[in-house]
């Protein structure tokens, strides 16, 4: 039966292609995508071109970096000045000296061997406090670890940050992580966590959260810097930001090296900014050692994430003019003479004392005030810091679960057991005891 | 005009043919159906991944800051987990995500951060290994790193595990020992649909984040009547499914079946029955009652898909010898996939099948 059918088959094929032969009419015409003009593939819709080039860092001018002030603390554009009550203004500038000054102790501290660890701020106080002038109490923060004026900012205490520097027993973190990873629930601050960029796609998630709770008006603010946007996880917050039209402000300091890491050796790209475009996010440069741009900028930022539920992308250009931590000595990669240049032509404390002056609300006697009572603040907290004791050696096992699992309560019984046995060996008195 | 011998050897070949194909389709194990309800009332028959959907569909329709995610979550997932769900409960509330398992996890992180509740889904567990740092680094330890001011706890992370047949290195892993590993985590695998309805509705409510491992094979071969209401089951609790004197048998997920077999096996052919034990929660374990069923028959075996070296048995076996050392009556065997990654047509060979587990018993028995 195979055998007649094919027969058949194959008589038809024979006859239809004579037939093609001998007719003049073509094959018909195939639809032509978008016209032949305008392409339109699921993937991008774009026009098309017979002539081939390549795109790449310098085919787009690059981003512009805004400002209000020049080095001078003169406002530039009138019009860009924001509309900052003298107290507000005060406050801030009183905010980064304070700052400055606790960088300054602190990191003597680590030197003289009375905490571990310590990192300075030296050169973003602008993109602090400039931020964090725009933001709202209750807008979520995620951070990396310099940023330490957004927590001063916020309310925190000089009190509270050194106790966590110091692990003692009034650290809100319960002594278990190392200086400078500050938390506050109160204050809407998200405890800093050492990995990079990874608080970058949970600032996205948070944000999103947000989003659903109705009336909602609150947006999240996510710092991080050059280095770590180089991580995956900044990617994927990006991408997912855009996609899922996520509230969030995602604040890149670009402060020039990630510890040794000049950013020539980071990015080919232009800077960070330009990588929001390619994802779909709204963006901005700014110039991160002008308070008030910065301040106008995440201003900006905020209102438009929290209008329209969008992501914004903003690039604050900066200089970091300290060692990236007190185990670091950055002459080892960096010359002198570039380090003066951007500490004299380029402070944010400079550019924002000079534009207070001009506006008459500061002055050398207020500022030699400030500056005493800065340094005394922090010297009189690290004293009594000093005095309190660490957390009880049992908080090392909790929180580990909400409830503590019978296993851990196991080990808990045996080094119990075991400081019975061997208790001068183990700096129990720097504990508090049960 | 095919003669009568040409006709039968079409015919053989045909019925070989047939014949392979079923064995490249069939399973290495029964599927042993829970007879017990957790809970009384009302039940439906529910294969697992129908069994998952009822958990997730409870958890949105009773928590609206519950959200479920991942990569084609939106038309039902690639296992149809989350069918029908999104037409329910709408795009803001169960929806795809880009492909990036890290951006899911984290997402998920800020998401619990942020008081939702959130169900990440995994597409594959061969696939979370990008997902590792956040789960490992973050979520399961923001709890203690912030004093307890933030946590983690409202993020549950699903996926597929283990073998399905076919899978390979990519489709068939069983990752629970790294996560094992982690302190501030919960792992838990189910064996079937009530189980996986129960816990997956506990790992979703617990105060701490949760890796939930589902067996992928499962989620059509393994059907029950399982209760249409809302219930839990214990997290950190093993269950015991047969009671004997002779030996303990631990497993979890698909193993638990295979393990119920060979404790039939036993039964009819060596005359011995075993206490057989679904561990359902990798981290924390149900020490205790691994270690009473062990100090009661003296011998111990082990089973799990994941390879040998380091594999979640070895925990087990460390934790048994050091707790029943003067109670055992034979070394505690472990009955794994072998030390190699995880092949395609050598499945049939890789798999710690019942005759691997089978005689290993004997050789426990007969120490």
């Amino acid at each position: 039966m195979a055998l007649k059918t094919g027969a058949s088959f194959v008589k038809l094929n024979a006859f239809r292609r004579a037939a093609r032969l001998l007719s003049t009419r073509t094959r018909p015409e195939t639809a032509q995508n978008g016209g032949g003009k305008i392409a339109k593939f699921p993937g991008a819709r774009a026009p098309y071109v017979s002539e081939m080039k390549f795109f790449n860092e310098t085919s787009y001018e690059p981003i512009p970096i805004y400002r209000v002030m020049d080095n001078n603390g003169q406002i530039i554009d009138k019009n860009e000045e924001p509309n900052l009550d003298k107290a507000t203004l005060i406050n801030m500038y009183k905010t980064m000296v304070q700052l400055s000054h606790m960088d300054k102790i602190l990191y003597e501290s680590q030197r003289q061997g009375r905490i571990s660890f310590y990192m300075t701020n030296y050169g973003e106080e602008g993109i602090h406090i400039g931020s964090a002038s725009a933001l709202s109490p209750k807008d979520l923060v995620f951070s990396q670890y310099r940023e330490v004026g957004v927590f001063l900012y916020r309310g925190m205490t000089v009190t509270e940050l050194v106790n966590q520097c110091y692990g003692n027993c009034e650290d809100p973190g319960k002594g278990r992580q190392m200086p400078v990873h500050y938390g506050s629930k109160h204050h809407n601050m998200v405890t800093i966590s050492s990995p990079l960029g990874t608080q970058m796609p949970q600032a996205v998630g948070a944000a999103y959260a947000y989003k659903r709770v109705p009336n909602n008006d609150r947006c999240v603010i996510c710092y991080f810097g050059d280095g770590a946007a180089s991580e995956g996880d900044a990617h994927a917050a990006f991408n997912f930001a855009a996609t899922l039209d996520c509230p969030v402000i995602m604040l890149c300091r670009n402060n020039g090296y990630a510890i040794s890491t000049p950013t020539s050796e980071q990015y080919r790209g232009d800077g960070i900014a330009s990588r929001g475009p390619a994802l779909g996010l709204h963006t901005l440069r700014v110039d991160g050692t002008d308070t008030l741009a910065v301040h106008n900028a995440v201003k900006r930022a905020r209102d438009f994430t929290v209008a329209n539920n969008k992501p914004v992308l903003i690039e604050a250009m900066a200089y970091r003019v300290g060692h990236h931590s007190t185990s670091d000595d950055s002459s080892a990669y960096r010359s002198v003479e570039e380090i003066q240049k951007w500490t004299k032509d380029e402070s944010p404390l400079q550019k924002f004392k000079l534009y207070l002056e001009h506006k008459g609300y500061w002055d050398a006697e207020t500022e030699k005030a400030w500056s005493k009572e800065a340094r005394d603040t922090v010297v009189r907290t690290m004293q009594e810091a000093e005095k309190k004791k660490k957390p009880n050696w049992k908080e090392m096992l909790e929180d580990v679960y909400y409830e503590m699992p019978p296993r851990l309560q196991k080990q808990m019984k045996q080094m119990e057991e075991h400081l019975k046995k061997y208790p001068e060996h183990y700096p129990l008195n720097q504990h508090e005891s049960d | 005009m095919t003669s009568l011998s040409t006709k039968s050897i079409v015919f053989h070949k045909l019925i070989r043919n047939v014949n392979n194909y079923a064995k490249r389709m069939s399973s290495h194990f029964i599927y042993y159906p829970d007879k017990e309800r957790p809970v009384d009332g009302e039940t439906t028959k529910m294969n697992m991944m129908q069994a998952i959907n009822n958990a997730m569909d409870i958890t949105l329709k009773n928590d609206p800051t519950a959200v479920l995610f991942g990569e084609d979550v939106a038309f039902g997932g690639v296992f149809r987990c989350a069918l029908g769900l999104q037409e329910k409960y709408g795009k803001d509330r169960v929806f795809n995500t880009p492909l990036c398992e890290q951006g899911i996890a984290g997402f998920g992180i800020g998401l619990a951060t942020a008081g939702a509740t959130a169900i990440a889904e995994i597409q594959f567990a061969d696939y979370i290994f990008p997902a590792f740092d956040q789960i490992v680094n973050e979520a399961a330890k923001a709890r203690y790193r912030s004093g307890g001011e933030y946590d983690s706890g409202a993020l549950t992370v699903r996926a597929p595990c283990s073998a399905v047949g076919h899978g390979g290195l990519y489709h068939s892993q069983s990752p629970e020992a790294f996560f094992a590993h982690v302190p501030g985590l919960r792992v838990v695998v189910p064996r079937g649909p009530i189980a996986a309805k129960g816990l997956l509705l506990a790992c979703i409510r617990e105060r701490d984040p949760c890796v939930f491992l589902e067996p992928k094979i499962l989620y059509r071969s393994a059907a029950e009547e399982v209760p249409v209401e809302d219930y839990t089951l214990p997290l950190g609790k093993a269950q015991t499914l047969r009671v004997g004197a002779a030996a303990t048998l631990v497993g979890w997920g698909t193993q638990v079946h295979v393990l119920l077999e060979v404790a039939d096996m036993a039964r009819d052919k060596l005359g011995v029955t075993c206490d057989v034990i679904d561990l359902q929660s990798i981290l924390p374990w149900d020490e205790e009652t691994v270690c009473n069923s062990v100090k009661k028959t003296g011998r111990c075996l082990i089973s799990h898909e994941a390879p040998l070296t380091s594999g979640f048995g070895a925990e087990l076996a460390a934790t048994v010898q050091e707790e029943c050392f003067l109670h055992l009556e034979a070394p505690i065997a472990r009955v794994t996939g072998w030390d190699a990654p995880f092949p395609h047509v050598f499945e049939p060979f890789y798999l710690p099948d019942k005759w691997r587990c089978y005689q290993a018993l004997i050789q426990l028995i007969n120490y």
